[in-house]
């Protein structure tokens, strides 16, 4: 990705709406505006961020589409390269002669996250707010497209630079207090370290839980249906699905046993998985089938855990139960209505009657599911919620750090320990954010504290 | 021009704490070496305050003497009062500071100099390098003299162009009373170095027979004194106070009333002064809510009547000065027997040296000290003694010597040097090490003493010691790990109070108890005893803090990881299509030689050392 290269990308999903954006990035933008568009009226220099009507020509001059354009000059542009963006119709035809236009002309087709790539590279968006546009691009549900919108707004950055400046802060006065022990500083104080690290603690632990809806935001939960078969999963699917039927993507190669289905429960996408029931076997292929059933019961975020409610609970209901423990399990009676054959519960789960056929009980079901994989998090809320793998780890890191710093500081160790937590807290937030240089701890400690002798 | 009969292969220009310690390390390195000087009264002279050491840089002084240089012995004879530093903040954070007899270090300096035998000490004022074929051959004198020698180290300090400021005054001079060197850095720039342009300062010096030192407090040294020097066993020389006066608002006011006279706020000066050593405008200026600074009344020497006042470095012409020193107790009736001054001086951008010291341009040549953009007799002493090591080894044609920032605050210095751009003068903090608990004083030898062994640095009497210092390691680890306390041992339990034991404790996990140091256990155990103060305290620091040094040990792992990937010295960074245009060039102007030191130059993304990385790895 040779960044001083021209890079020509459509910048909207092709082939649905009724305009299409084609946007260029690089040194040649402006000129390759200038060689195929012809503006209604004169114009003399493009003026930068302003929209300019008019049709875009072939090499031949043969009108090609009436398009809008806008020259962006660098740096006040999303990738800090000069940009051009043409607005021309949506049809498919359309995008396709502008790129092999400018595909002639010289430009290359961008690789696929080469513009944020390019915006990160020039310094434009920081790490986490690189990886949050890479979700906006990928986001696959309504709910997940908000929280990439408030991460790219900065709302995670905000929160970790929160946390950094406080850190800075202490590492300021220890290191002040290290390397210039002839100066006139503030008294050591170790009750403030304590405070300070206590608090960011505290703060870590409510974004590392909320890391868990999160990641089934952004990667969908998968949910298993289990139980002995013939007792509706299948109908149960087939409900569930119903009109929200979004994307639907067959795996191939598992032919007996698992049907992976995509789509959103209350905002959030959900991979359903349909197993091949969950009994004793001798048949060896049967086997295969609940042999990798209950492999993936450990992947999964949920199980359900069908019953025929229309039948006495059966052996083969215990053990499917017994294959599910240690996961989290809703128990789903099916077939409600039919007269109820058991009353009593079967489990410490929660339970719920549902018929596929008349609709009965799925709109709960669906609520509590929702409720299960969200928590407290409720879609379009302002909570930051931690979606990387990466900031989870780097944050776990930290808090482990800023644990040792307050055992160091119960256990009384010299000032020069207690930095080195604090520069290793530090070092894991900066993984997310951006690391502290040397400087800027200096510039901290002169600009704070009147140091020269 | 004549040429000088001789033939050297190290030439060193300028005898500063540089200089010094770049001829002496060529010279014991077998090397003919002459060391050329301004002025043969100013060996190793302190231009600012009287001292040695500090944090950061006693620790720069402790690996000086580890490598073979002669800093820490020569204050070590000469020092007058000795305290370590915080040692109560932790065990790497320890650190000597010692005040000098100013005269005496410079004139002990010059005798050992000229006592070295392979050195010839010279005066003689550089005007012109000499080259051949791009590499360097020698140096030109205004006395009209060529010198030649296949490596030169330049160490001139704040002498080239320098122009000293004293009020609206100014005149050129390389420090208060002795001339400026003209010629070089003209020539470093027709060469095609460039230079840039620094501001220090220094105070006034006080007459010590005006100065009322019963009304200041006095500051004496350490009963007990740790010497700098591994192989220094006793301080002989007369230890004396410094004291402390406070400047109060009548002071601050006389300043704040005069700063249109002040070369600083008048804007005389363009070179850029040290954040961490402001003048005293400077401080009563930015931090206005406070109404008194304290300042150190330091001696300059047995013999001499100065005394040079910390802090308290101005621009202010010299009867402001007066009168704002007369504010303040004690000083009431206090003469000025210099006044300060601030001086601005040309420096060579050091992010064009390799971390051997020599010029990426010129072959053969090296810059130390001041010259690349650092202050500090400390900083400039561990760079000319690299630099003068380098230069020998080149003139044998053997590997260069390279210091790793996990291997001691010189490699972290020379690092920061080449790959940050110097905004200010450069002067060492522990804080700018990223392992600084395994970069102690007292283990410098451990650090440094075997490379020294290897490059011909290190006599047969500190190979000795050192070998001592091992074994008596190794003895008291032994007894440490080896020695128990049993349930039965009630005299030592009580001794100790340790409390009820169920099981026997071996002393390591007595000593690991934060409230026992190991002086306590020694007074039980005299075989612990016969071991050295350094000795014991170290084994000390190995066992209570043993998580921790672990801990730092990962991470120098880490860092290793990248640092031994080692960088092509002819890489083609426009070949490596996907960096972009600005990284490319900060890689091309500083030419890291690994990837590591690539990943800390400015403005190279952890983006553009992944691709780096990967275009090594294919390549």
């Amino acid at each position: 990705m040779n960044a001083s290269e021209t890079i020509i990308a459509p910048a909207t999903a092709v082939g649905e709406a009724g305009i299409a954006v084609v946007r260029i990035s690089g040194p040649r933008s402006l000129e390759a505006l200038k060689t195929f568009f012809r503006p209604t009226s004169k114009v003399n220099t493009f003026q930068s961020h302003r929209l300019y009507h008019g049709t875009l020509c072939d090499q031949q001059g043969q009108h090609l589409d009436e398009i809008l354009a806008v020259y962006m000059a660098a740096p006040q542009t999303y990738t800090r390269d000069d940009v051009v963006e043409i607005h021309c119709h949506g049809s498919q035809q359309v995008v396709k002669a502008v790129l092999q236009l400018y595909l002639e002309f010289g430009l290359r087709l961008a690789e696929p996250g080469e513009f944020t790539y390019r915006a990160f590279v020039n310094g434009r968006l920081d790490l986490s707010q690189a990886e949050a546009v890479s979700q906006l691009i990928h986001c696959k549900s309504d709910s997940a497209r908000k929280l990439a919108l408030s991460q790219v707004e900065g709302q995670l950055s905000r929160q970790l630079y929160q946390f950094t400046e406080q850190l800075r802060q202490i590492q300021i006065l220890i290191e002040a207090w290290i390397d210039f022990p002839e100066e006139e500083l503030p008294s050591e104080d170790r009750n403030h370290i304590f405070a300070t690290a206590a608090d960011i603690m505290t703060q870590i632990d409510h974004l590392t839980s909320s890391y868990h809806s999160g990641r089934v935001l952004k990667e969908g939960a998968a949910i298993l249906l289990a139980g002995r078969p013939n007792v509706g999963k299948s109908s149960l699917l087939n409900a569930l699905l119903g009109e929200e039927r979004a994307i639907v993507t067959d795996i191939p190669g598992t032919t007996r046993d698992l049907l992976e289905e995509g789509l959103t429960i209350g905002g959030v996408p959900v991979r359903l998985v349909d197993t091949a029931g969950l009994r004793k076997t001798s048949d060896p292929v049967e086997r295969e089938g609940v042999r990798r059933a209950q492999q993936k019961l450990s992947q999964a975020d949920l199980v359900l855990l069908l019953i025929d409610g229309s039948k006495p609970v059966a052996e083969d209901d215990h053990y499917a139960l017994a294959a599910c423990e240690g996961q989290p399990v809703f128990i789903v009676r099916t077939k409600a209505d039919l007269p109820t054959a058991e009353k009593n519960n079967i489990s410490k789960y929660d339970e719920y009657n549902i018929s596929s056929k008349t609709g009965e009980g799925i709109e709960q079901l669906k609520n509590a599911i929702q409720e299960f994989l969200l928590g407290d998090y409720l879609p379009g809320a302002e909570s930051v919620l931690l979606t990387e793998k990466r900031h989870f780890d780097s944050l776990v890191a930290c808090r482990r750090n800023l644990g040792h710093l307050c055992y160091s500081l119960d256990s009384d160790q010299p000032m020069e320990l207690l930095a080195m937590d604090v520069r290793d807290a530090l070092y894991c937030l900066g993984q997310i954010s951006g690391e502290t240089t040397n400087d800027q701890l200096l510039e901290g400690i002169f600009s704070q504290f009147c140091i020269g002798k | 021009m004549s040429g000088y009969g001789k033939k050297y292969e190290v030439i060193v220009v300028g005898a500063g704490h540089a200089g010094c310690e770049a001829a002496l390390a060529a010279a014991r390195m077998g090397r003919k070496t002459l060391l050329l000087t301004m002025g043969l009264d100013t060996v190793a002279q302190m231009s600012c305050n009287p001292a040695i050491g500090g944090l950061a840089k006693g620790h720069l002084v402790h690996e000086v003497d580890a490598l073979g240089g002669e800093m820490g012995l020569n204050i070590d004879a000469t020092g007058i009062q000795f305290r370590r530093l915080n040692m109560k903040k932790g065990p790497a954070v320890r650190a000597a500071r010692a005040q000098a007899d100013r005269m005496a270090y410079s004139a002990r300096m010059k005798s050992v100099i000229e006592a070295e035998q392979l050195l010839d000490l010279k005066q003689g004022t550089v005007i012109d390098l000499l080259l051949q074929g791009g590499s360097v051959a020698g140096v030109r004198t205004r006395e009209g003299l060529d010198f030649s020698a296949k490596s030169v180290v330049l160490t001139t300090g704040t002498f080239m162009r320098g122009l000293i400021h004293i009020g609206l005054n100014n005149y050129s001079g390389g420090r208060a009373g002795e001339p400026a060197s003209m010629g070089l850095s003209e020539r470093l720039r027709e060469i095609g170095f460039k230079v840039g342009r620094l501001k220090t300062g220094t105070p006034a010096r006080l007459a010590s027979r005006s100065i009322d030192f019963s009304k200041l407090e006095s500051q004496p040294g350490d009963p007990c004194i740790r010497p700098f020097s591994f192989l220094t066993e006793k301080i002989e020389r007369t230890q004396i106070d410094c004291y402390i006066a406070n400047t109060n608002e009548r002071t601050h006011q006389i300043i704040r009333d005069n700063l249109d006279r002040s070369a600083l706020f008048s804007g005389a000066i363009e070179g850029i002064g040290p954040r961490y050593c402001p003048s005293i405008e400077d401080k009563v200026v930015r931090f206005p809510e406070k109404n008194s600074h304290q300042t150190f009344i330091e001696p300059e020497g047995l013999l001499s009547g100065e005394m040079y006042p910390s802090g308290m470095s101005t621009s202010l012409p010299p009867d402001v000065q007066l009168a704002f020193f007369r504010t303040m107790t004690g000083l009431e009736n206090v003469e000025i027997m210099r006044p300060g001054y601030a001086i601005e001086y040309d420096f060579v951008e050091p992010t064009q040296l390799q971390a051997t010291l020599e010029t990426r341009l010129v072959p053969g040549l090296y810059l130390a000290g001041q010259l690349n953009g650092t202050s500090g007799y400390e900083e400039a002493a561990a760079q000319g003694l690299l630099a003068g090591i380098n230069a020998a080894l080149k003139s044998r044609d053997e590997k260069e010597l390279i210091v790793g920032r996990d291997q001691g605050y010189m490699g972290v210095m020379v690092d920061d040097l080449i790959t940050q751009p110097t905004l200010e003068p450069y002067r060492m903090f522990t804080s700018r090490s990223e392992y600084r608990l395994l970069l102690r004083e007292d283990n410098a030898d451990q650090r440094l003493t075997p490379l020294g062994r290897q490059i011909g640095l290190i006599s047969d009497r500190r190979w000795q010691v050192y070998q001592q210092k091992l074994s008596e390691l190794g003895q008291g680890g032994g007894i440490l790990s080896q020695r128990m306390i049993r349930p039965g041992d009630q005299k030592w339990i009580a001794a100790l109070q340790l409390g009820e034991l169920k099981n026997g404790l071996q002393l390591e996990a007595v000593l690991r108890r934060p409230e026992i140091d190991i002086s306590q256990i020694a007074e039980l155990f005299p075989e612990l005893q016969e071991l050295s103060d350094q000795v014991r305290e170290q084994l000390e620091i190995a066992i209570k803090y043993q998580g921790y040094i672990k801990r730092q040990l990962e991470q120098v792992a880490r860092f290793r990881e990248y640092e031994n990937i080692s960088i092509p010295e002819n890489i083609d960074y426009s070949q490596i299509e996907s960096l972009s245009n600005e990284v490319r060039e900060k890689l091309s102007e500083v030419r890291p030689t690994t990837l590591g030191q690539a990943g800390r130059i400015q403005g190279v993304t952890p983006a553009a050392i992944a691709v780096l990385h990967i275009f090594l790895r294919k390549h």
